[in-house]
């Protein structure tokens, strides 16, 4: 294989699997929201279930994205420092999502900020986002991909607490964004937290926090702890489907972290919907991959 | 019980038995109209190019295919968040006479007192649902205001049993939202009193 032909074949994969995630959710997800859907009992909760599966049914059978917004698409890159194609994957990228938008189609959803026009092929200034991890003596490529959609990015929202505001303003923090924002962002919600120090540091964390499974777990205990006190405490709120009213709220909450100035706690909330279209693939140097985030892939 | 479907143009008296919490469906024309053509109807003055007067219009941004000839498939078309137009639909309500405003999410004052004075009703489509949305559309009929992007290009649509709708605000006052959000922030606060002694992790 030469280099042109790596590369022609790594980005139509992954135009393909871009695409792809538009019209079927993780396998995570749909089991995830099957098993909400079945404790409803309210006929207006079950109701929205039922067009959401009925939903995801006629996305496949029409071979269209599922959800209208195809979100602005993010790519959360693990490359070896040794992957043979690393220079590449910037412009491979773009050009990934612009055969996407005309395949699938994707909506146009990247807008030059200034000078406001619609690029029209979801390319532009800095999107796709590309946010890095070179992983020193590895030569594989683990991405994960995102269509950050309109109605769940619009929660997001990070600050700096004060040291003695603590935990107790995690919680608060995190629960307050829920009952505002969070309503209308189509829930049930995966929930992203992050912790750290500046709003930046914080901010990340929250959004690679929803590129983990639901039912995963931080592998710091306390974290892990946190992520189901919160899960359990949203949860009782009731915000049902849609926000409008049920037994659960969300799929799950995800905690990422890092250590603190002592001065400050940075935090950060960031919400993906139900109709949560992450994907993770894994390529090897000579390009075969793996697909573990949709088993019932084709392309 | 039976389908409650209305059919544009929609009278004040059609909508005086509906309450929020109420399931309807939609038969007839609906417009696509959001951020951008709000603030030109509202702020920069602009009439809407398209008669909405007793119809519907759509808190959304398809997803269009291009047929030529100036002809459209709807590929999907879900509600956005209502929310980002609410600083404008209390004005846009009045001004334009629309009948059912369709999102997502729920909305606050200046569309709850449109909606009472002008009767007019917020329903929620299930967000998300973009493709049970597009299988209602008929057909598209026309495409104004193009120069604002596939999203934001006022679609009307020839729409048949257009719903579920989800009527979120009411002709007689009430905002399901908004009587919801009571209920959810007083859960909040028990939930917070429940997890603060577990989480005490700075002594």
């Amino acid at each position: 294989m030469t280099k042109e032909e790596a590369v022609s074949r790594l980005t139509d994969t992954i135009a393909k699997f871009v695409a792809y995630t538009g019209k079927c959710l993780p396998d995570d997800v749909r089991a995830k929201i099957r098993e909400l859907a079945a404790e409803e009992e309210a006929p207006l909760a079950k109701a929205i279930y039922e067009c959401m599966d009925r939903n995801q049914k006629l996305a496949v059978e029409r071979n269209c994205p599922s959800c209208q917004d195809t979100g602005a698409v993010q790519f959360f890159l693990k490359c070896g420092a040794g992957f043979p194609y690393i220079g590449e994957l910037p412009d491979l990228l773009r050009e990934a999502v612009v055969r996407a938008t005309k395949d699938a189609p994707l909506r146009h959803n990247c807008v030059e900020t200034f000078d406001e026009y619609n690029t029209g092929k979801n390319v532009g200034t800095g999107i796709p986002s590309l946010f890095w991890e070179i992983v020193p003596g590895r030569d594989d490529l683990d991405l994960s991909t995102y269509m950050a959609g309109g109605g769940c990015t619009l929660p997001g929202k990070a600050m700096v607490l004060m040291p003695g505001e603590g935990y107790e303003g995690v919680t608060r923090f995190v629960l307050d964004v829920m009952t505002s924002y969070g309503l209308n962002a189509c829930p049930p919600l995966l929930v992203g937290v992050g912790v750290g120090t500046s709003v930046d540091v914080a901010a990340l964390h929250s959004k690679k926090a929803l590129m983990r499974p639901i039912g995963s777990h931080n592998s710091n205990p306390r974290a892990a702890k946190l992520e189901q006190l919160l899960e359990d405490g949203i949860n009782k709120i009731g915000l049902g489907p849609q926000g409008l009213m049920g037994k659960r709220s969300v799929l799950g909450v995800n905690v990422e972290n890092s250590a603190r100035h002592p001065s400050v706690i940075g935090v950060a909330v960031n919400v993906g919907c139900w109709s949560h279209r992450r994907g993770h693939i894994v390529f090897d140097r000579d390009l075969n991959y793996t697909i573990d985030s949709h088993s019932e892939v084709d392309f | 019980m039976a389908k409650k479907i209305l059919t544009t143009p929609i009278s004040a008296e059609d909508l005086e038995d509906i309450h929020i919490g109420d399931v309807i469906y939609l038969n007839g024309y609906l417009t696509t109209c959001r951020d951008v053509a709000h603030r030109r109807v509202i702020e920069e003055g602009r009439e809407l190019p398209v008669d909405v007067r007793g119809g519907a219009i759509l808190h959304a941004g398809p997803i269009i295919r291009a047929l030529g000839d100036d002809r459209y498939e709807m590929v999907n078309v879900g509600p956005t968040t209502s929310m980002r137009m609410e600083k404008f639909e209390e004005a846009f309500i009045a001004k334009t006479g629309v009948r059912l405003v369709i999102g997502k999410g729920g909305m606050k004052d200046g569309t709850m007192r449109a909606c009472r004075d002008h009767k007019a009703l917020h329903c929620v489509f299930p967000a998300g649902c973009a493709v049970v949305a597009a299988v209602c559309v008929e057909k598209i009929v026309s495409a104004e205001w193009k120069d604002l992007g596939m999203p934001e290009t006022l679609w009307t649509c020839k729409v048949n049993e257009f719903g579920p709708l989800i009527v979120s605000i009411d002709t007689h006052g009430r905002n399901i939202f908004e009587e919801n959000k009571v209920i959810f922030n007083q859960r909040k606060e028990e939930a917070y009193e429940a997890i603060i002694p577990e989480v005490r992790f700075i002594k």
